[in-house]
């Protein structure tokens, strides 16, 4: 059992690990591919009817306090700040953290345990290249697309809770939900869910890659990797809130 | 360290521990090119490490271990890649990459290492896979076949590379007497038609005395006997006589 000082400083060299390795030859573009649909394209749907439904909730609960004070106009606004800034980059990482964190480190623990992974190291083939990169580099390029849909997602959500209260035009909710929403407002998101997905892709793959404990093993990397990758992906958020004001002061709310 | 009557597998006083449990100590022995070696042992003496060693998949707390002149202990990991090029591993459960079918398993270290155009991966694949009987297989997951079926993939894939060196963890275990009879077969066809070195893990004395030219038997970490088979009877050692008379 690894005190917490070097856990960190392990997983901290297993990401460095990766980043470099991402960048050195030979590139695994076919495992890349699959990961991308693996990570991206099945993770859609959830994130799709995540997003939906968040967005009409959010929006009935905003929809009251707004009536109060007559400000039903800034409901639109409010939906795609919130959803842009903060919650589309969160839940998504987190369901992802969920969906694929869970099958990362479920998958490549069970590929330590059966030996598989011995099996390529004795071809000579770079296991660590050939199964971590790939998901990690997965992880890093689908999670912001995957933001976006959530985003749209919200806010097409967000417009049919509007639709039903209030019978807003599309384009009428549209235009008032960008109101107020600039190029800040979606770059700094970006790199912050890249950043995610980097944490999302090394830390379940840290606990698939490493466990040694037979099938019991294999449950706990895929609980620890949900468990660590949502909790670091919180942590980091912090983190990059304050650095995202500091480098964009105008994407504060 | 080799020539024509010198080792090309060596190990020389090699130790392995996890943590308090001591699983080598001091072992050395020596295969020559071309002999089929039965390493025979009760479960937990070390033999499936033995192997790992010799491949590098796990390093050894002292001790030198040589493969065809190079010394493997102190190969960085460019060197490992080149020595295990010369090196085939046929694991107890095949160890077959779950995603890829047969072929894609047996076509990705030649895609890797060699740079050989698709069509001759595709001759080459196709013929390891008829050797050992597969030829109608190559489409399948791991997962579709029965056990017999991928012990073979394995081996398939083993040989794949045409290693000098073949190391097989229990390639029997699991199996039929006739399944593990022609595993025992192909294994011996192998050395018979490429002079291929062959290591074998195996609890199977039947199959062991039917394909071995030398037999060293593991016991708490030590090496107690290595040899013939009559040497190996007439050892001082109780254990190793009744592991190679058992049968």
């Amino acid at each position: 059992m690894l005190n917490p000082i070097e856990f960190f400083g392990e997983i901290s060299l297993f990401g460095v690990r990766a980043l470099r390795d991402t960048f050195s030859p030979p590139f695994e573009a076919n495992q890349v591919r699959l990961q991308m649909n693996d990570v991206g394209v099945r993770s859609l749907p959830l994130v799709l009817a995540s997003g939906f439904a968040l967005g009409m909730v959010m929006s009935l609960h905003t929809r009251g306090t707004l009536v109060t004070f007559g400000a039903t106009a800034l409901i639109p606004s409010v939906q795609a700040m919130a959803f842009f800034v903060e919650i589309g980059p969160l839940v998504a990482a987190l369901l992802l953290a969920g969906r694929v964190g869970a099958g990362i480190g479920a998958v490549i623990a069970n590929m330590r345990v059966t030996e598989q992974i011995d099996g390529i190291e004795s071809l000579s083939v770079d296991s660590f290249k050939f199964l971590v990169v790939p998901r990690v580099l997965a992880c890093v390029l689908m999670l912001p697309l995957l933001t976006l849909f959530m985003d749209f997602a919200g806010l097409m959500g967000g417009y049919v809770a509007e639709f039903a209260a209030s019978h807003l035009s599309v384009s009428l909710y549209l235009s008032r939900a960008f109101t107020y929403v600039e190029w800040p407002n979606f770059i700094a998101p970006v790199i912050k869910t890249s950043v995610f997905g980097f944490i999302i892709g090394t830390a379940s793959s840290y606990f698939g890659y490493t466990t040694d404990d037979g099938a019991q093993g294999v449950g706990r990397a895929a609980t620890n990797s949900v468990v660590m990758s949502s909790l670091l992906i919180i942590l980091a958020d912090v983190i990059l809130v304050k650095c995202i004001l500091f480098v964009f002061p105008e994407s504060a709310l | 360290m080799t020539g024509t009557h010198e080792p090309i597998v060596a190990f020389e006083q090699v130790s392995k521990a996890f943590g308090e449990k001591q699983v080598l100590r001091d072992v050395s022995f020596g295969v020559k090119a071309g002999e089929i070696v039965c390493i025979l042992g009760r479960s937990g003496t070390g033999k499936s490490v033995t192997l790992k060693l010799l491949i590098a998949l796990q390093r050894p707390d002292q001790g030198k271990i040589w493969i065809d002149n190079d010394e493997i202990t102190s190969l960085d990991a460019a060197g490992l890649s080149r020595v295990r090029r010369k090196m085939g591993f046929l694991f107890q459960d095949a160890a077959l990459f779950d995603d890829l079918t047969v072929y894609e398993n047996l076509a990705l270290p030649l895609a890797r290492l060699t740079g050989k155009p698709r069509g001759e991966i595709d001759v080459a694949v196709r013929n390891v896979l008829q050797q050992v009987g597969l030829a109608c297989d190559t489409k399948k997951k791991p997962s579709a076949l029965s056990g017999g079926m991928r012990k073979r993939a394995g081996l398939a894939r083993a040989l794949i590379l045409n290693p000098r060196v073949l190391l097989a963890d229990e390639p029997s275990s699991g199996l039929d007497r006739i399944t593990a009879s022609e595993i025992d077969d192909l294994l011996l066809r192998q050395r018979n038609e490429s002079n291929t070195t062959i290591l074998v893990v195996t609890h199977d004395v039947h199959g062991a005395r039917k394909i071995g030219d030398k037999f060293a038997v593991l016991d708490k970490g030590r090496m107690i006997a290595f040899g013939t088979a009559g040497e190996v009877e007439r050892s001082e050692h109780e254990i190793a006589r009744r592991l190679i008379s058992e049968w």
